[in-house]
C-alpha cells in the first residue's frame, strides 16, 4: 500500500515500542480465489489508513467467487482493527453471497473478533433535518414559553409569600443565621464594587452636565439633574442590574447545582420544604440589601458628581450642596427607595426560578444562569418603566 | 523520543510523598504493576487510594518522588511524550465523569474524535462495538448522561475510558454503588476485557468480591506506604492487623462461603 505514516494530528507516534511499520492488506490470488492478507499491527492509531485499506478492499466483493480474510501475520490487534477485519468480513459476504471466512486467527485475538461480532446494526445519530414547519414550531414554542415564564414566576412568588407567611406564624422556624450569610454576600461584600461603579456613573454624569450645560451658562443645573437622576431613576436601576448579574446568577448557580445532586430532593425527603430553608433567606436577604446597596450608591454617584462638579465645573461644595437642597425633596429619595426592595423581590424570584429548573447537565447550569440575569434585568427595566408611570399618574 | 523498554512494570512509583497541608498522605511510596495484571488497590477509607491514583496521572502534585508509566518518566516529559502516554491510558473516574451535556454517543467518541482521523462511519460503529463490550445495548446511544442508571454510568465511563483501546486502565472503585449482580458482571467484564485486548488493570476496589474474582495481584494501603502486596492467599495469611480484619471480617466471610 503507497500510504505514508499514520497521519495522525496529535501525539504523533512517541513511546510504543512494538509497533513495527504500518498495516498492510496484501491481495494474493489462490486458484479461483483470493486471499486477503493482512498483516502488522492492526491498532487503534493506525485507524485512519486501515479504515482507507478495508474501504478499498470492500469493493472486492462477489469480483471472485472464493474470497478469505487471512489474519496470520497481524502483529497486534485490538478493537479497531478487529472491527475494520469483521466489517470487510460482513461486506464481502454481502456482495459475494458467500459465507467469507477469516482465517490462521490465533486464540487469544479470536475472543477479541468474536467480541466485535456481536456488534449489530448501527443506529444513525438523532439529528433532525432544519425545516420552516420546525422553525415555526420552535418560535411558538418560545412564545409559549413567554406565558409559562409567568406562570413559574407568579407561582415562586405566592410559594415564597406562603413560607414567609408561615414563618411568620411560626418564628421559630425562620433561619436567622443562613440570612445573615446572604446578607453578608449580597449586601456587605457587593458594597465595594457598587461604590466604586456609582461614584464613577456620577462623576461622568456630573461631567457630561456641565460640559453641554456651559454652552447656555447654565452650569449650576447640573446639580438639579444630578440629584433628580440619580435618586429618582439611575442611582437604583443601575444598583438592580449590578445586584442581578452578581447575586442573581449567584442564586441561580447555586440553586441550580444543589439540583443537579439532589441536594433539594435530599432537603424535602427529610421533611423541609426548600422555599423555606433555602430560597426564603436568599429573598430576603436580598429584599435587605438592594435598598441599602441603592442608598450607598447615590451617596456616592453624588460624592462623585459634587466632586467633577467642583474640580471641573468651578462650582464649589457649599453651592452644590445650596443648590441640591433647593433642586431636590425627599419625595425623589424616597421614589427611588420604594423602587428598591420590588427590584430585588424580582430579581430573587427571577433567579430562584431559574434555579430549580436546571436540569441535569452542566450545559443546563450554564444556559438556566444566563437567562437569569437577562431576564433579571429584563424584568428591572420593566419594573422601573411601571414604576415611573404610576408615579407620575399619582403626581409625585 | 522515549521508546518503552519492555520491562515487565508498566507502572513504577519510587517514594512518592503527597502532602495537603501540613497533612502527609503518602510517605514515600512504592509500587510496581505488572504488564497484563488486574492489580487490586485496597485500603482504609481515607488512606489516599485515590490521591495515588490521581498522582499518578497527574491529577494531584507530589512533593517528592519518581512516576513511569510505559517507562516514560512523567516529570521529565515534554508535552508531547506526555501526550503520547495520556493516549495509552484510560480513567473510569469514581462518580463516572461523563460529560453532561453530551450524549453516550458523543461522550465515547470525543477521544477517539479528537485523536484519529476516521470517517463519522467509523467512529459510529466503533462506540457500538464499545456499548456490547461493556453490555450496554445500542440503544442508550442518543441518551444523556443524566437519563442513565448508576450501573449504565459506570459502564459508559468505562467503554469511553477503552475508546482508544488503551494498554492501561484506572479504574477508581468501579463496583461501588452497584447492585452484587451488576457488580459481579462488572467484574466478569473487566477480566473478560483484560484477556481479549490484554489490558493491565489498575483498580481501586473497597468490594471483596471483585478483589476475589477478578484481581491477580493485590496491594494495601496503609499510613501512606503500601504495607503488603501479593495474591489473595498472601493476603489472607498476613499478620497485619487491618489486613486481618479485612479479609477475615463478618462480610470476608460471607464472600468465601
Amino acid at each position: 500500500m503507497p500510504l505514508g505514516p499514520a497521519g495522525n494530528p496529535r501525539g504523533g507516534g512517541a513511546g510504543d515500542g512494538s509497533v513495527n511499520g504500518d498495516p498492510t492488506l496484501e491481495r494474493i490470488a489462490r486458484g479461483n480465489g483470493l486471499a486477503l492478507c493482512a498483516a502488522g499491527p492492526w491498532i487503534a492509531r493506525h485507524a485512519a489508513i486501515l479504515e482507507e485499506i478495508v474501504t478499498d478492499a470492500e469493493k472486492l466483493g462477489g469480483s471472485r467467487p472464493n474470497i478469505f480474510i487471512d489474519v496470520s501475520q497481524v502483529s497486534r490487534l485490538d478493537t479497531f482493527g478487529a472491527w475494520l477485519i469483521e466489517r470487510l468480513r460482513r461486506s464481502l459476504t454481502t456482495r459475494g453471497g458467500v459465507e467469507a471466512q477469516i482465517a490462521g486467527l490465533s486464540a487469544n485475538y479470536s475472543s477479541l473478533v468474536n467480541e466485535v461480532r456481536r456488534v449489530k446494526a448501527v443506529p444513525p445519530a438523532d439529528s433532525e433535518p432544519v425545516t420552516i414547519s420546525g422553525m415555526l414550531d420552535g418560535v411558538g414554542r418560545s412564545v409559549a414559553g413567554i406565558g409559562a415564564t409567568f406562570v413559574d414566576l407568579i407561582d415562586m412568588l405566592g410559594a415564597v409569600l406562603a413560607a414567609a407567611g408561615n414563618v411568620f406564624i411560626h418564628p421559630r422556624s425562620f433561619r436567622l443565621t443562613s440570612t445573615i450569610h446572604h446578607l453578608e454576600q449580597v449586601c456587605w461584600r457587593a458594597v465595594p464594587i457598587i461604590v466604586l461603579i456609582t461614584f464613577l456613573i456620577g462623576c461622568i454624569i456630573s461631567q457630561q452636565g456641565i460640559f453641554h450645560f456651559r454652552q447656555f451658562g447654565a452650569d449650576i443645573f447640573v446639580v438639579d439633574m444630578l440629584g433628580v437622576l440619580v435618586l429618582r431613576e439611575i442611582g437604583v436601576l443601575l444598583v438592580a442590574i449590578m445586584v442581578a448579574g452578581r447575586s442573581g446568577s449567584a442564586y441561580t448557580a447555586e440553586l441550580g447545582s444543589m439540583k443537579m445532586r439532589e441536594e433539594i430532593d435530599a432537603l424535602r425527603t427529610m421533611g423541609f420544604d426548600p422555599i423555606e430553608v433555602l430560597i426564603l433567606p436568599r429573598m430576603l436577604a436580598l429584599v435587605l440589601a438592594l435598598p441599602i446597596l441603592a442608598f450607598l450608591g447615590a451617596m456616592a454617584a453624588l460624592y462623585g458628581g459634587g466632586l467633577v462638579a467642583w474640580l471641573y465645573g468651578g462650582v464649589d461644595p457649599e453651592a452644590f450642596l445650596l443648590r441640591l437642597r433647593d433642586a431636590i425633596s425627599i419625595n425623589h429619595f424616597v421614589v427611588g427607595l420604594i423602587k428598591a426592595p420590588v427590584m430585588a423581590a424580582v430579581i430573587g424570584i427571577v433567579a430562584c426560578v431559574e434555579g430549580l429548573a436546571v436540569q441535569g447537565s452542566a450545559e443546563s447550569l450554564g444556559q438556566h444562569t444566563t437567562s437569569s440575569v437577562v431576564k433579571g434585568i429584563f424584568f428591572v427595566i420593566v419594573m422601573d418603566g411601571v414604576f415611573a408611570i404610576f408615579f407620575a399618574a399619582i403626581g409625585i | 523520543m522515549a521508546l518503552a523498554p519492555q520491562s515487565d512494570a508498566i507502572i513504577r512509583v519510587r517514594d512518592i510523598t503527597v502532602q495537603f497541608g501540613n497533612t502527609r498522605i503518602l510517605d514515600g511510596l512504592n509500587l510496581d504493576v505488572k504488564r497484563g495484571e488486574i492489580l487490586g488497590f485496597v485500603g482504609p477509607s481515607g488512606a489516599g487510594k485515590s490521591v495515588l491514583t490521581r498522582t499518578i496521572i497527574g491529577l494531584v502534585p507530589k512533593v517528592a518522588g519518581r512516576i513511569e508509566v510505559f517507562g516514560v518518566d512523567l516529570d521529565a516529559a515534554d508535552a508531547n511524550q506526555r501526550r503520547a502516554v495520556e493516549r495509552r491510558w484510560g480513567i473510569l473516574f469514581q462518580q463516572g465523569a461523563l460529560f453532561s451535556s453530551l450524549t453516550v454517543r458523543q461522550n465515547i467518541q470525543f477521544p477517539v474524535r479528537e485523536y484519529l482521523d476516521v470517517s463519522q462511519q467509523l467512529l459510529d460503529e466503533i462506540m457500538v462495538a464499545k456499548l456490547v463490550m461493556v453490555g450496554l445495548r445500542p440503544e442508550v446511544a442518543d441518551r444523556y448522561p443524566s437519563e442513565l442508571s448508576g450501573g449504565m454510568v459506570k459502564r459508559v465511563a468505562l467503554a469511553r475510558a477503552l475508546a482508544l483501546d488503551p494498554e492501561l486502565v484506572f479504574l477508581d472503585e468501579p463496583t461501588s454503588g452497584l447492585d452484587p449482580i451488576g457488580a459481579g458482571d462488572f467484574d466478569d467484564l473487566v477480566r473478560t476485557l483484560q484477556r481479549t485486548l490484554g489490558l493491565t488493570v489498575f483498580m481501586v476496589t473497597h468490594d471483596l468480591d471483585s478483589l476475589y474474582t477478578a484481581c491477580d495481584r493485590i496491594a494495601v494501603l496503609g499510613n501512606g506506604k503500601i504495607v503488603a502486596a501479593g495474591s489473595i492467599a498472601d493476603m489472607k495469611a498476613s499478620q497485619q492487623p487491618w489486613l486481618k480484619q479485612y479479609f477475615n471480617g463478618k462480610r470476608a466471610r460471607a464472600v468465601v462461603v
